[in-house]
């Protein structure tokens, strides 16, 4: 392939947002409250028609004759280069506002970052999922501090959701091969600098919502090379079960 | 008030709703009105969110990604669906909270359908084609309902249910231009919601002692037989275009009446699912109320927070 | 004590030179919560341009049992439409 770099970096943003939508899809009928659920199948929307544009946009790079739907769901585990923060399971609603806002301030980061790439269907897809990541931040921010500032029980489940999921923050900012080469073409962005104003903000979230700031023991790593969570298996078993099933169908 | 003077009132109250008049939540009516009212759209707002789960059982498994995206976004509205109708039966004087309780406790019903399994990705077709199609019938003719909040309510859901049965048609046809395994998927899911499609126009008129007054209050337009008469005529010629054959051997079309006329249902069936018997009625449940209960902490931190920003806002002022 | 979440009133506008039109209603613990769910069930499809919410419990409304005394007197002025006066075809731009 002649982009493979470029191939490869987008992959490593869209598949974030594949597996986070997968991971929010399973909540849909599940939420606290009607409200709720709603919301959060907002944002689960938001982050598939991401990846569609992304993946259609790979396929098209790749000019292999793989569609997006190939591509998002016909590679093997090694091969997904998601943070292994995204693939987090839902363990309450704690978990998941935590792995949300976690991601987001992320998100609205790189978004922004990409709208000055130099490659213009990245800046057209970065463009659009700005004001949709800047929403999804105000709601997982929302709700950080309305659990952090709620009850004793809520202070204490949201804490320890961030006290869990704060280890795989620091992965969100590895460059790989790819995102390095692209960064220097200004293609992709430096996520190296991105990471100070990250804790930055959010410490300043955790403060307001008197939540503790955790002391980042170890990182943990492993997703953008490939190396994923236990829990990566069984999302892709769901997500490509009709797929790796039935070979070679149209649906 | 004297019972002559209620009486007095009903045949004003009557007298509106003849003439078409609607019926608003601060108007006087029977407390037979309210009480009916209430249980009817609350069983409906019931329907639409118990509703989700035999389809959001497929989100994580959507063979593509624009199905996938159909899917949830589907899902979603039926959600919507549900909250616009339990905002109408909140008008009425009962709580969300209360309504909650009434399905929880299983003392309110919902529509049966949603106690079949889905258990392959036809069957997301298939529901989008039948049973949504046949709550598109049902629901165009309350739109001219009595009780304007309900009617409102239906009017806006009508609008957004449109995509839905395309939506599951799309997944049929889809099925039935591919290969013979993909096809044979669509014919075995038309071959497990074909019936409990048809039930879900209720038990037929004979048996329906509540149509005569629900036709008076214009809750029933039209009534449970004709309604499935009319799905059968809509369905049938749609199921000829996909090639895949409706699992009833007495269905044949009647020219002298010009509509179709078809096989027993098998009510057995029917009231053993109303009883709670169906084949997920037990799992239904225990997810609406897992996941109510789950969120419980999660509704008690939101108001705890707003009361205090609200003791906030206070004190800063003073 | 256990407390629900209270009801509110969604009022959209659905693009710019509309009035606010009451859409619906929803639950939320507080105003922002409330503007939030608004948007995301109410204009899922692209439905509104501005939102207002209000908690239902400040709603003053009138009561229908004083419709005859509130509405019914503004049914006989009819010199308030224009239709009661007659004037000759010819005068234009009236
Ligand atoms: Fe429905
Ligand atoms: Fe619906
Ligand atoms: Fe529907």
């Amino acid at each position: 392939m002649k982009d493979q770099d470029l191939y490869n970096y987008i992959l490593g943003i869209a598949d974030n947002s594949l597996i986070l939508g997968q991971r929010l899809g399973e909540l849909c009928g599940h939420g606290p409250n009607l409200e709720t659920d709603i919301a959060l199948t907002n944002i689960a929307l938001d982050l598939f028609g991401q990846t569609r544009s992304y993946y259609q946009y790979a396929a098209k790079i790749a000019g292999d004759g793989r569609t997006e739907d190939d591509i998002a769901m016909l590679r093997n585990e090694r091969d997904y280069k998601n943070v292994l923060l995204v693939e987090q399971p839902n363990t309450h609603f704690g978990h998941v506002i935590a792995r949300q806002f976690l991601f987001d301030v992320y998100h609205l980061q790189l978004m922004n970052a990409l709208q000055h790439s130099e490659d213009e269907m990245l800046v057209a897809i970065a463009r659009k999922g700005v004001k949709e990541v800047s929403y999804h931040k105000r709601f997982s921010g929302d709700w950080l501090k309305r659990l952090g500032d709620g009850t004793d029980e809520s202070k204490q489940k949201i804490q320890e959701a961030i006290d869990h999921f704060w280890p795989y923050t620091d992965e969100l900012f590895d460059m790989s091969d790819s995102d390095k080469k692209m960064a220097e073409q200004g293609i992709g962005v430096d996520l190296t600098a991105l990471k100070d104003e990250y804790y930055k903000q959010i410490s300043e979230v955790l403060e307001e919502a008197t939540l503790t700031i955790p002391d980042n023991p170890y990182s943990k790593r492993g997703g953008k090379q490939g190396i994923h969570t236990e829990h990566m298996g069984y999302i892709l078993t769901e997500l490509q079960y009709m797929q790796r099933t039935y070979p070679n169908m149209t649906w | 008030m004297s019972e002559k003077e209620v009486k007095n009132l009903e045949a004003i109250f009557e007298a509106r709703i003849a003439r078409d008049e609607k019926i608003e939540p601060k108007d006087w009516m029977p407390e037979k009105y309210r009480q009916t009212h209430i249980r009817q759209i609350s069983q409906h707002a019931h329907s639409e969110i118990v509703g989700m789960l035999p389809e959001g059982n497929w989100i994580t498994r959507a063979p593509s990604l624009r199905r996938k995206a159909a899917l949830l976004a589907k899902v979603q509205d039926e959600a919507g669906h549900g909250l616009y109708l339990y905002s109408a039966t909140e008008t009425l004087g009962i709580s969300r909270e209360e309504l909650f309780d009434q399905l929880h406790s299983g003392k309110a019903k919902y529509s049966s359908i949603f106690n079949y399994p889905t258990i392959t990705w036809a069957d997301i077709g298939a529901i989008g084609w039948l049973v949504d199609g046949a709550a598109i019938i049902n629901q165009v003719a309350l739109c001219t309902t009595s009780f304007g909040p309900y009617a409102r309510a239906m009017v806006r859901i009508c609008k957004e249910e449109s995509f839905h049965q395309r939506q599951g048609y799309e997944i049929m046809l889809t099925l039935c231009n591919g290969t013979p395994e993909q096809k044979a998927m669509a014919q075995d899911a038309l071959n497990r919601w074909w019936w409990p499609s048809l039930m879900m126009f209720g038990p037929r008129d004979a048996d329906s002692p509540h149509t005569e007054q629900s036709m008076k209050w214009k809750l029933k337009r039209k009534t449970n037989d004709e309604l499935r008469q009319q799905f059968v005529d809509q369905t049938v010629p749609q199921a000829d275009i996909l090639g895949i054959t409706v699992p009833d051997p007495d269905l044949k079309f009647n020219a002298e009446t010009g509509h179709y006329d078809f096989g027993e249902i098998d009510w057995d069936e029917f009231w053993q699912v109303v009883k709670g018997h169906g084949p997920c009625n037990k799992e239904r449940m225990e997810a609406r109320v897992g996941a109510w209960e789950r969120g419980s902490w999660v509704r008690e931190a939101a108001m705890a927070y707003a009361e205090k920003q609200a003791k906030k806002k206070v004190a800063k002022a003073s | 004590m256990k407390k629900d979440w209270p009801l509110w009133e969604v009022f959209v506008r659905s693009k710019n030179g509309l009035e606010h039109r009451h859409f619906g209603s929803l639950h939320a613990a507080d105003a922002e919560m409330a503007l939030e769910n608004a948007r995301d069930v109410y204009t899922r499809r692209n439905e509104g341009v501005s939102i207002w919410v209000v908690e239902s419990k400040y709603i003053t409304a009138s009561n229908p049992a004083d419709n005859g005394e509130f509405f019914e007197p503004a049914q006989d002025k009819i010199y308030r439409h224009p239709t009661f006066y007659d004037l000759p075809d010819e005068v234009k731009h009236m």
